[in-house]
């Protein structure tokens, strides 16, 4: 991989998702929850520690973070407000970005933004249309 | 011309190692009326009020300078330290170095510039220091408690038998609390009406307690040593000198049977009717009548009760009545209540019935519950076979939207006790236990839950539960994650048990807004100083008893309720309280009777009075302002809202104040 920066992956992983890893108490309660548990390499409850770990190799070689169906179940039921789905999301951002696969340049974006639509359904779309 | 005294404190390494206390000696020592500074390990030693009292007397000083810890620790200890060497304990000044300073900075030269600006502050207000005296009040020999549950019957009990008369304050029909709806109590599972039912007897016998039940403190006014409380005796339509609590009238009461009233007691598990005591050993046993629900109150007609009573007890015309009552104390033990589950959708609390709370289940485990002690689903009246406990519902959560985010304390041990309970009547059922962690810190805990474990085979599971889906041929399929195994796991159960964070109890923010006791975030009672003083509340003359501070099981809550108790003693025992002599005084030439100083205090210490004056040789009649000294706590509110600055603080003075702005901005 490309990136030897852990530090600065780490942070742009926060700075993506907008969530505090460091407030999971491991209850698995979005484990729990995941409809996509059986396909995913890495669990949902497991994304905090990876990246506390700065395990961020791992987390770019992973193929849960496509196999999170973007249901938000994990968001809406963490107690801690860790927001998995959201950490997820940020893992699959980066590997995009590691194959420089945006099609759409960045500062396109915000004009196709409605204000009330959600970012990660936004991102969600585009993930399943460009398959 | 004040001869002030400098003593700064290093307290050991709390100050010393990030404010230069050499060098704060050194700047403050030409200060204005400063004679003598000086720096001491330890001021609050024996050797360190040596060292100032051997100033005072070795350069007659006249005003006292410490710079150590908040007043809040040690003011007292100096004040006395001056009183010891002859002068007025109220010509002190602490400048706090230590919790405003040093424990908050990081940088030394920074810390040590801001010690020498709070100290140049307290010099400049020391210089207008005046000698101030005490004055005396009185204390009325009564305590109120508010709340009859294990905590407040433990404190009146303990308070009566020290000779003072108490009275009991009990929102419901009955003392009792919750305790009175338990089983079983841990780790000794003593069964609970079997401990509880006898200091409930006593609390009703005793010929120093007085109970008002189906009462609520209506308003509260006075101060410590001397509250006087309304308290509202609501209607309780049954005439408690007549009632000999037969329970014929609850029989009879056609809507017992075709009313569908929810029983509180009994969390709405079945329904009572609307005359009704809330459980058997209820105490005083006698009835109140729901008038929301009852027929004869809605529609004129029924009136059976009233026909059937043998004693002629029941009185429909009775009414509301309040009595005012003086008190030197007052404990505030209004417990709590288990969290509204709305927001826990996932566990499907709101879509089936056999998803139930703890608490509930403690009301079908008891003998004397719905069921007669013999656990079945509410759906179909089945022995459950396989149940399952989630643990941490609405603990522990992060924001408030999700839930609390304190731990609720008690969840981890009664869930142990519910567990071996139901193994102990119905070996074969199965119990699964979801787990984020087990907390068991008291004494025989830890063997309590490893007896569960290793003893009765209860199955606990690492790992929240996602959700619990109800299912069509009736039973419940719950999703959870086993985060020790790595597996995401489903599984039937025929019952769910929810382990809801408890919350104190809604009603205790409306009365600590009448006692002016303060509350936290969670609306727990704080305390006046979490390691010191844990039972007192900072508003002096309240005390704190049982779940209303935080949450603790029944053995600590009666520890607890004891020392608030010995709290209570120790002030009812004294004849004379000292009292604050910082009050607001008002200057009636500058007072033109606007009522603003009246309308911010709130003690209310300010009254008006029309008073003669000259002016310019004209004789006047003008409103002023007067201060109740005895009502009035310093608090200063008055003297920042007065607009012609008639009202001044003793003790803090507006001049005093302006020149310690003045000094800190020199």
């Amino acid at each position: 991989m490309g990136f030897t920066n852990v530090e600065s992956q780490v942070e742009l992983i926060k700075e993506i998702s907008g969530s505090d890893p460091y407030k999971c108490m491991k209850c698995g309660k979005c484990t729990a929850s995941c409809p996509s548990y059986d396909e995913m390499d890495i669990k949902p409850h497991q994304f905090a520690s990876y990246i506390i770990r700065g395990d961020i190799d791992e987390l770019l070689e992973s193929k849960a973070a496509f196999k999170c169906l973007a249901c938000f179940a994990c968001i809406e039921r963490c107690p801690r407000d860790v927001q998995p789905g959201r950490l997820v999301d940020a893992a699959r951002q980066l590997q995009e970005r590691q194959r420089g696969g945006d099609y759409m340049q960045p500062e396109e974006v915000p004009e196709l933004l409605a204000e009330d639509l959600p970012q990660q359904l936004l991102v969600s779309a585009f993930r399943r249309y460009r398959r | 011309m004040q001869k002030i005294g400098v003593f700064v404190c290093h307290c050991g390494t709390n100050i010393a190692a990030t404010v230069d206390v050499k060098k704060v000696v050194e700047l403050v020592r030409y200060e204005p009326g400063v004679v003598y500074a000086d720096d001491y390990m330890y001021m609050c030693s024996e050797a360190g009020q040596e060292k100032i009292i051997e100033a005072i007397k070795e350069y007659g000083l006249t005003g006292l300078v410490i710079c150590s810890c908040s007043p809040r620790m040690h003011e007292k200890t100096f004040r006395a330290c001056a009183e010891k060497a002859g002068l007025n304990p109220y010509m002190v000044e602490v400048a706090n170095i230590r919790e405003q300073c040093s424990w908050i900075h990081k940088d030394k030269e920074e810390a040590t510039k801001k010690a020498v600006i709070l100290a140049r502050a307290a010099i400049a207000k020391v210089n207008l220091n005046t000698p101030l005296k005490e004055g005396e009040s009185p204390v009325t020999k009564r305590a109120l408690v508010i709340g009859g549950g294990i905590a407040g019957i433990q404190t009146a009990l303990d308070i009566a038998d020290a000779g003072y008369e108490v009275d009991i304050v009990e929102k419901e029909p009955s003392i009792g609390g919750r305790m009175s709806q338990f089983d079983k109590t841990f780790p000794t599972l003593d069964c609970a009406s079997c401990i509880l039912t006898p200091k409930m007897v006593e609390v009703n016998q005793h010929p120093n307690i007085t109970l008002y039940t189906y009462s609520e403190v209506e308003k509260v006014s006075g101060y410590v040593g001397n509250f006087e409380v309304d308290i509202r005796k609501k209607a309780r339509s049954v005439d408690a000198d007549k009632c000999t609590g037969c329970g014929e009238c609850s029989a009879k009461c056609p809507l017992g049977k075709i009313g569908n009233i929810p029983s509180e007691f009994d969390r709405g598990l079945r329904n009572r009717p609307a005359i009704y005591m809330p459980f058997a050993q209820a105490v005083p046993a006698v009835p109140v009548i729901d008038r929301e629900n009852c027929t004869y109150f809605k529609t004129g007609k029924c009136g059976v009760c009233a026909k059937i009573c043998p004693s002629k007890a029941v009185d429909y015309e009775q009414q509301d009545e309040i009595v005012t009552v003086k008190y030197g104390a007052i404990v505030v033990a209004t417990g709590f209540d288990i969290i509204n589950l709305d927001k826990f959708g996932e566990y499907a609390y709101n879509e089936s019935p056999d998803v139930i709370t703890s608490i509930e289940l403690e009301r079908l485990m008891n003998a004397a519950g719905p069921t007669g002690g013999h656990l079945e689903r509410m759906s179909d009246h089945k022995q459950p076979k396989d149940i399952v406990f989630i643990q941490c519902v609405g603990s522990r959560c992060d924001s408030e939207e999700k839930g609390k985010p304190y731990c609720s304390k008690v969840c981890c041990m009664y869930t142990a006790k519910h567990a071996m309970l139901i193994k102990d009547h119905w070996p074969d059922t199965n119990i699964t236990v979801f787990y984020i962690d087990v907390r068991t810190p008291g004494k025989n805990f830890d063997e309590f839950y490893r007896r569960a474990v290793e003893q009765y085979h209860v199955n606990y599971i690492k790992g929240q539960v996602g959700k619990v889906m109800p299912q069509p041929d009736g039973s419940l399929l719950v999703q959870a994650a086993d985060l020790l195994d790595g597996k995401q796991i489903r599984m039937k159960a025929d019952m769910v048990v929810l382990a809801a964070a408890i919350e104190p109890n809604p009603d205790v923010r409306k009365i600590a807004t009448m006692l002016t006791a303060s509350i936290d975030n969670n609306n727990f009672l704080t305390e006046a100083h979490a390691k010191l003083r844990p039972v007192e509340s900072p508003t002096a003359g309240i005390f704190l008893s049982g779940m209303a501070q935080g949450p603790k099981d029944i053995p600590e809550t009666v520890s607890q309720a004891g020392a608030a108790a010995v709290k209570v003693i120790g002030l009812l025992a004294k004849d004379h309280l000292k009292t604050n002599p910082c009050t607001a005084q008002c200057d009636t030439l500058l007072c033109n009777g606007c009522s603003t100083c009246a309308n911010v205090c709130p003690y209310g210490a300010i009254t008006y009075d029309d008073v003669q004056v000259m002016d310019h040789g004209l004789r006047e009649t003008r409103r002023v302002a007067q201060v109740n000294l005895a009502l009035c706590q310093g608090c200063g509110a008055c003297t920042s809202a007065c607009p012609s600055g008639a009202m001044d603080l003793q003790g803090f003075s507006n001049r005093q104040i302006t020149t310690e702005v003045d000094a800190i901005c020199r």
